[in-house]
């Protein structure tokens, strides 16, 4: 496979993950802010805002005012950028993707670009839904479409590092504030926010079969970072993502290589880590360097497989 | 806004939906000039006047989603950075019996094999000048001559392995050469979906025609590149070179490389090391054998000719004068259809192949020869007048629909640079029936047959008919709100 047609597929994946997690948040917050505007809500929409991707366009911020609770525009334009950026991906390698998979992603992305700014004030709950399922179609037609060939597997690597480093920040952001209180059941003020926390990662519901409804904050990092089967935890995608590239590794005939590596001791390293050690150890430690992680892997996937030096591959 | 009715003789048949059809001088592929139907069209008027013209537009409407959903679009120049359109299909099909089409491929293998010649010629030994046939500074002051090119020994002496040669049909039924397009054709995926939309909209009135077959040909474009690969590569690894995703024929470049299963590539894909071109994948670099290439001359190797290309691949033509790859079509080929020495292809063929044309050219002033350019300058509001390095139907004047100003600033242009340009009759193209806001009225039409030369000269039977879809246009060019139909061969 070409190594722009790889990289392609491996960004137009990224952007789509990214976009969805854009708007849930930004849907989770929404919410939120209907519930409560308490004193703190400067503090709370300063960790909303840290928890969210950077959009692929310059300029482009998040902002969450304080007194309108309906999310801004410029919330809208960062998905939009991301919808974008992956259409463009795909148009690039119109021919390695199904034609389902195109016609989905292009609806998507012609339904957000055509849409009047006013559907995003008037009909906010609709349009950032309307986002999500979108996306979540495409995953699901993609899965059920292509072949689950080596372009395939640079679509899993690049949904689930993205997955892995959003949910990683997203928690640095919440977690700042409520650490040191980590095994009390929490108050009721902030059980809303909590609450939220779980939404933002689709986990509510999930976490309440394993724990119930009793929201701990060692509990929710439980969950939601060395979770084994919760598919948007960050070890479930630290799997996911071990395993598209060993599967590159495969059908390239390049095993062993540090991209590969680096994944698995990623992997590894959730696998065998223990909640209490994480969070007497330094929480915020932890996650800064699980988003390192998810850096390196991405760098490694690269060099070995899209920008190599070329006159060494050729002396070999 | 009803039409004013249309200038022309009516058909004997006058019910819908006939009722607008008119007959002029031009050829008429549907009838004959007593207004009865050509027997090959029989079929077709008789079913026209049966099928009620709600049914028709329902047809209309399902072959127009069908090109949607097959996302089949070209990107209009000129307009928005890359605008997006569909190609506009017309339901009826065009025929051409087995006796023209017999004739239409003696000419054009001729005339190919004949250019072919030409162009070795040219770039080697020279002969056709020193003897005087074509003039030595016509070739030389052509842009498209590639200096670079000379001494230079191509694969099997190829030059030309993909042509689309435009055809029209002259008022007496005649067959003629417009153009010889023998850089980088494009098209011809609209020639091979057109037949998939309309075996899909029209599958009886299809089956109850002796149409022949055209899908093979994705298969005898890869033979011809086969063909062209180097002698010790058996298992040759073949690519087809785009300009990328803005370019205005992706689409065909894309359905191409997915028809033949090879690999579509940019030119940041390859890359030249020790005179050997690479690709880049995800398995390491994969060496290239033969470059199908969809790229113009120019932009092909930023160290050879335009140095701020940045859609070629540098050190490309080294690597290709070395023969460690083949490139096709070769470098230079753009000098044998150069609108201006293509008045000299007659004699070009008389000169290698002791034969006479089987296709006539069209009558061609060349505004460099003084006898031509005068009386040029003295017709221009009867004459059309091309620019010789412009394509796709832009820089052109057509006379009789021209306003003064618009002439007086062709007749700067040519003053200025007579090579630059020719002028030829406007000609009446054939007119072939046409759907058009629920009436059958006759529209003019080219043809473009594509024919490949690898071991040999492979014509699939069929071509791409273009139409000049606004009533009395006479430009068929895409970018000009041209469209197409699809075009049958018959046994």
């Amino acid at each position: 496979m070409l190594s722009r047609v790889a990289d392609s597929l491996y960004w137009m994946s990224r952007y789509l993950e990214r976009a969805e997690h854009t708007a849930r948040v930004v849907a989770v917050n929404l919410n939120l802010s209907l519930d409560r505007m308490g004193p703190d809500g400067q503090s709370h929409r300063g960790r909303l805002s840290g928890s969210l991707p950077a959009p692929p366009l310059e300029g482009l911020t998040h902002s969450f005012a304080l007194d309108d609770p309906s999310p801004d525009l410029a919330n809208r334009a960062a998905i939009a950028a991301c919808l974008t950026a992956a259409r463009e991906n795909a148009r690039q390698v119109r021919e390695q993707v199904t034609s389902e998979m195109w016609e989905q992603l292009n609806r998507l992305y012609i339904e957000v670009r055509d849409a009047p700014a006013e559907n995003w004030t008037t009909q906010t709950h609709e349009a950032l839904t309307s986002i999500m399922e979108g996306v979540h179609l495409f995953q699901g037609v993609t899965d059920a479409t292509m072949a689950h060939g080596e372009g395939w597997h640079y679509i899993r690597a690049g949904r689930f590092l993205e997955r892995a480093g959003n949910t990683a920040s997203m928690l640095t952001a919440h977690f700042e504030e409520f650490l040191g209180r980590s095994d009390q059941p929490i108050a009721l003020d902030e059980f809303v926010e909590w609450v939220g926390i779980l939404k933002s990662a689709c986990a509510f519901e999930s976490y309440c079969r394993y724990y119930t409804a009793d929201l701990r904050a060692t509990r929710v990092a439980e969950f939601l970072i060395l979770n084994a089967d919760f598919p948007r935890s960050i070890r479930f995608a630290a799997g996911q993502v071990e395993g598209a590239l060993k599967a590159i590794a495969r059908h390239t005939g390049r095993s062993g290589g540090r991209a590969e590596r680096l994944a698995g001791r990623f992997r590894a390293s959730l696998d065998f880590a223990q909640v209490d050690e994480l969070m007497s150890g330094g929480l915020r430690e932890r996650l800064r360097d699980i988003v390192r992680q998810c850096a390196d892997v991405h760098a490694a996937m690269h060099e070995t497989y899209i920008t190599y030096p070329i006159a060494a591959s050729l002396a070999s | 806004m009803p039409l004013a009715p249309e200038a022309g003789r009516p058909l004997p048949i006058t019910a819908p939906p006939f009722s607008e059809y008119r007959l002029d001088e031009a050829y008429d592929e549907m009838f004959d000039e007593a207004g009865s139907p050509r027997p090959p069209y029989a079929t077709i008027v008789d079913r026209l006047r049966r099928v009620p013209m709600a049914a028709l537009e329902a047809r209309q409407a399902a072959a127009d989603r069908a090109f949607l959903n097959l996302g089949i679009t070209f990107t209009v120049y000129g307009n928005d950075a890359g605008t997006e359109k569909i190609f506009p299909y017309d339901l009826l099909p065009r025929l051409v019996t087995g006796r023209e089409w017999a004739t239409i491929e003696r000419g054009l293998t001729q005339r190919l094999v004949a250019l072919n010649l030409f162009l070795k010629d040219l770039y080697h030994e020279g002969r056709i000048l020193a003897d005087r046939v074509v003039p030595r500074d016509m070739v030389y002051s052509c842009r498209h001559f590639r200096r670079e090119m000379v001494g230079v020994f191509t694969p099997r002496s190829m030059y030309i392995s993909v042509a689309g040669m435009d055809l029209v049909r002259l008022p007496d039924g005649q067959f003629a050469v417009l153009e010889d397009n023998l850089r980088v054709p494009s098209g011809v995926s609209y020639m091979l979906t057109n037949r998939q939309v309309i075996k899909r909209v029209f599958p009886e009135l299809f089956s109850s025609y002796n149409v022949r077959p055209i899908d093979h040909y994705g298969q005898a474009l890869l033979a011809t590149l086969r063909a062209l690969a180097p002698q010790d590569r058996p298992d040759p690894t073949i690519v087809l070179l785009t300009p990328g995703v803005y370019n205005s024929a992706y689409f065909e470049h894309t359905f191409l490389a997915r028809q033949m299963g090879i690999e579509l590539v940019e030119g940041r894909d390859l890359f030249v090391h020790q005179n050997t071109v690479y690709m880049r994948t995800t398995g390491g670099p994969r060496r290239v054998d033969v470059i199908y290439r969809r790229v113009d001359d120019d932009f092909i190797d930023p160290l050879t000719f335009r140095s701020d290309s940045r859609l070629g691949v540098p050190g490309l033509f080294n690597a290709y004068r070395a023969g460690n790859v083949a490139i096709t079509n070769a470098l230079g080929t753009g000098v044998a259809d150069d609108k201006a020495l293509y008045s000299y292809v007659p004699a070009i063929i008389r000169y290698y192949l002791s034969e006479d044309p089987v296709l006539p050219n069209i009558e061609t002033y060349v505004l460099a020869r003084e006898a031509d350019r005068a009386y040029v300058l003295d017709h221009l509001d009867q004459l059309v007048v091309k620019a010789v390095g412009e394509s796709g139907g832009y820089g052109m004047l057509i006379g009789p629909h021209s306003t003064a100003a618009e002439r007086e600033r062709f007749r700067a242009q040519i003053l200025a640079d007579p090579r630059n340009y020719i002028a030829q009759p406007t000609l009446a193209l054939s007119r072939a029936p046409c759907f058009v806001d629920g009436r059958v009225e006759p529209r003019h039409v080219d043809l473009r047959p594509y024919v490949l030369y690898g071991d040999r000269v492979t014509i699939v039977p069929g071509g791409l008919t273009r139409v000049a879809l606004r009533r009395g246009s006479l430009v068929v060019n895409s970018s000009q709100g041209g469209g197409s139909k699809d075009t049958w061969v018959l046994e």
